[in-house]
C-alpha cells in the first residue's frame, strides 16, 4: 500500500497517467490506452463470441442479454436514422458499449484498484474516459464520420457548398460567414461530446477521492466514508449510463443530420 | 494534460473495434433477431389463421347441431302422429270388435228367447189340450183336432 503525503498528493496521484515516450515529443498514456484496449477487447470478445452461436432459436441467457442491448441500441439508431447506411449501429453499438465499459470502471472502489496497480506501476489512472485524450479521439472520429457521411451523401461540391451557402443563404456576401458558422459548428461539435464525457467523469472521480480521503480522519471517517462511496457509486450507475447513453445519441443524431440536404 | 499520442492511439483503438463490430458482430446478431422477429410473426399469423378456423368449425358445429335438433325434433313429432294414429285405428278396431260382438250376443239372446217362447207355446197348447181332455172327460180324437190344436197354437 502506497503512502501520502498530504491530500494533494492523494488525489493528484490518482489522477496521474502513466506516461511511456515512444518517440521524441510522442508520449502516451499508457494506463490509459491498456485499460481502454483491454475492456474493449473483452467486451467485444464477447460479443463476438456470442455472435458466431448466434442462434434465431430460443435464446441463452447471454445471447438474450446481450441481444436486449443491442436491440436497445439499435432501436435508438432507428428512431433517429433513416439512411440507407449499415454502419450506423455498429458505430452506436461500439460507442456505446465502449464508453459503459470506460465509464464502469469507476464503479469499483478506486483505492482497491490502486493497491493492485501499485505492485507494477508508480501511476496508474483506472478510468479512460478521465482521460481528455480518449474522449476527444472519440469525438473527432465520430466528426470524421459525420465529414465522411457528408460527402458520401452530397458529394464533395455539395459538401463544400454547404460549407458556404447554409445556413444564412448561397449569396457570396454571406459566404464568409457561413463558413465560419460551420467551422464553429464543426469545432464546438467535438468539443462538447468529449468535454460533456470527461467533465462528468472527472468530476465524479475527484468526488471519490474526496470520500476516498474521509477513511484518513479515523474509525468514523472510514465508517461514513463507505456510506457515501457507496451512494456515490449507487448514483452514479446512472451517470455511467447516461453518460455513455448520451455520446451514443449525438453520435448518431450528428450522422443523421450529415446525411440531411438543407 | 499531454494531449496527443494516445489521443491518435485511442483513435486507432476505436476504429478497429467499430470495423469489428461492424464486419463479425453485429451482422449475426442482426440476422438472428430479424430471422426470429418473421419467425414470430408468422407464427402469430399462423395462431390468427388458427383461431379463425376454430371459429369457422365453432359455427359449422352449431349450425349442424341445429339441423340435427330440427330433424330430431320432425321425427319426434311424426313418430308421436303415427302413434297416434295407430292408437285410434286400434280403438276404432277394438270398437268394432266390441259392437259385432255385442251385437251377436243380442242375435243369440233373441233366437234363444223365441225358442223358448215357441217351446212354451208347445207346452201351453199341449196342456190347454190335457186340461180340455179333463174337462170333457173323454178322449179326443188327437188327430181329428189337430187342426183346430195347432189354430189354437198359432193365436197363443
Amino acid at each position: 500500500m502506497a503512502s501520502y503525503n498530504s491530500p494533494t498528493d492523494y488525489i493528484s496521484h490518482h489522477l496521474t497517467n502513466l506516461k511511456v515516450t515512444v518517440a521524441s515529443g510522442w508520449t502516451i498514456n499508457l494506463d490509459t490506452v491498456v485499460n481502454s484496449f483491454v475492456l474493449g477487447a473483452v467486451t467485444f470478445g464477447i460479443l463476438f463470441m456470442v455472435a458466431r452461436s448466434m442462434t434465431a432459436g430460443v435464446p441463452g441467457r447471454l445471447q438474450a442479454a446481450i441481444e436486449l442491448l443491442i436491440e436497445f441500441v439499435n432501436s435508438q439508431v432507428k428512431e433517429v436514422y433513416h439512411g440507407k447506411s449499415t454502419l450506423v449501429t455498429p458505430i452506436a453499438i461500439t460507442v456505446f458499449l465502449w464508453v459503459l465499459v470506460m465509464n464502469s470502471v469507476k464503479l469499483i472502489p478506486i483505492d482497491w484498484l490502486a493497491w493492485v496497480t501499485h505492485l507494477f506501476a508508480p501511476y496508474w489512472r483506472p478510468v479512460p474516459t478521465t482521460d481528455l485524450n480518449t474522449t476527444l479521439a472519440l469525438s473527432l472520429s465520430v466528426i470524421l464520420l459525420v465529414i465522411v457521411f457528408s460527402v458520401r451523401a452530397k458529394g464533395v461540391g455539395g459538401y463544400i457548398h454547404e460549407l458556404f451557402c447554409t445556413p444564412f443563404g448561397s449569396n457570396p456576401l454571406l459566404w464568409p460567414f457561413n463558413f465560419a458558422f460551420q467551422l464553429i459548428e464543426l469545432v464546438s461539435k467535438p468539443l462538447s461530446l468529449a468535454l460533456r464525457l470527461y467533465g462528468n467523469m472527472f468530476a465524479g472521480e475527484v468526488i471519490f477521492l474526496l470520500i476516498g480521503l474521509l477513511g484518513a480522519v479515523g474509525v468514523g471517517g472510514v465508517i461514513v466514508g463507505g456510506f457515501l462511496q457507496a451512494g456515490w457509486a449507487i448514483f452514479h450507475i446512472l451517470v455511467v449510463a447516461l453518460q455513455a447513453f448520451i455520446f451514443m445519441m449525438l453520435t448518431v443524431v450528428y450522422l443523421s443530420m450529415a446525411e440531411e440536404h438543407h | 494534460m499531454d494531449i496527443g499520442g494516445t489521443l491518435v492511439v485511442q483513435a486507432i483503438g476505436f476504429a478497429i473495434f467499430i470495423w469489428f463490430t461492424w464486419k463479425f458482430v453485429w451482422p449475426p446478431i442482426n440476422e438472428a433477431i430479424e430471422t426470429r422477429r418473421t419467425k414470430i410473426a408468422e407464427g402469430l399469423a399462423e395462431a390468427e389463421k388458427g383461431k379463425a378456423a376454430l371459429a369457422e368449425g365453432e359455427k359449422q358445429k352449431a349450425v349442424m347441431l341445429k339441423e340435427a335438433r330440427d330433424q330430431a325434433g320432425e321425427f319426434k313429432t311424426l313418430n308421436e302422429k303415427q302413434a297416434l294414429a295407430l292408437i285410434e285405428e286400434a280403438k276404432a278396431q277394438a270398437k268394432a270388435e266390441a259392437d259385432r260382438i255385442i251385437a251377436a250376443a243380442y242375435a243369440q239372446i233373441e233366437q234363444e228367447k223365441q225358442k223358448a217362447k215357441d217351446q212354451l207355446r208347445e207346452q201351453v197348447a199341449s196342456l190347454a189340450v190335457v186340461g180340455a181332455e179333463k174337462i170333457l172327460q173323454r178322449e179326443v180324437n188327437a188327430q181329428a183336432h189337430a187342426e183346430m190344436l195347432s189354430q189354437l197354437k198359432g193365436q197363443l
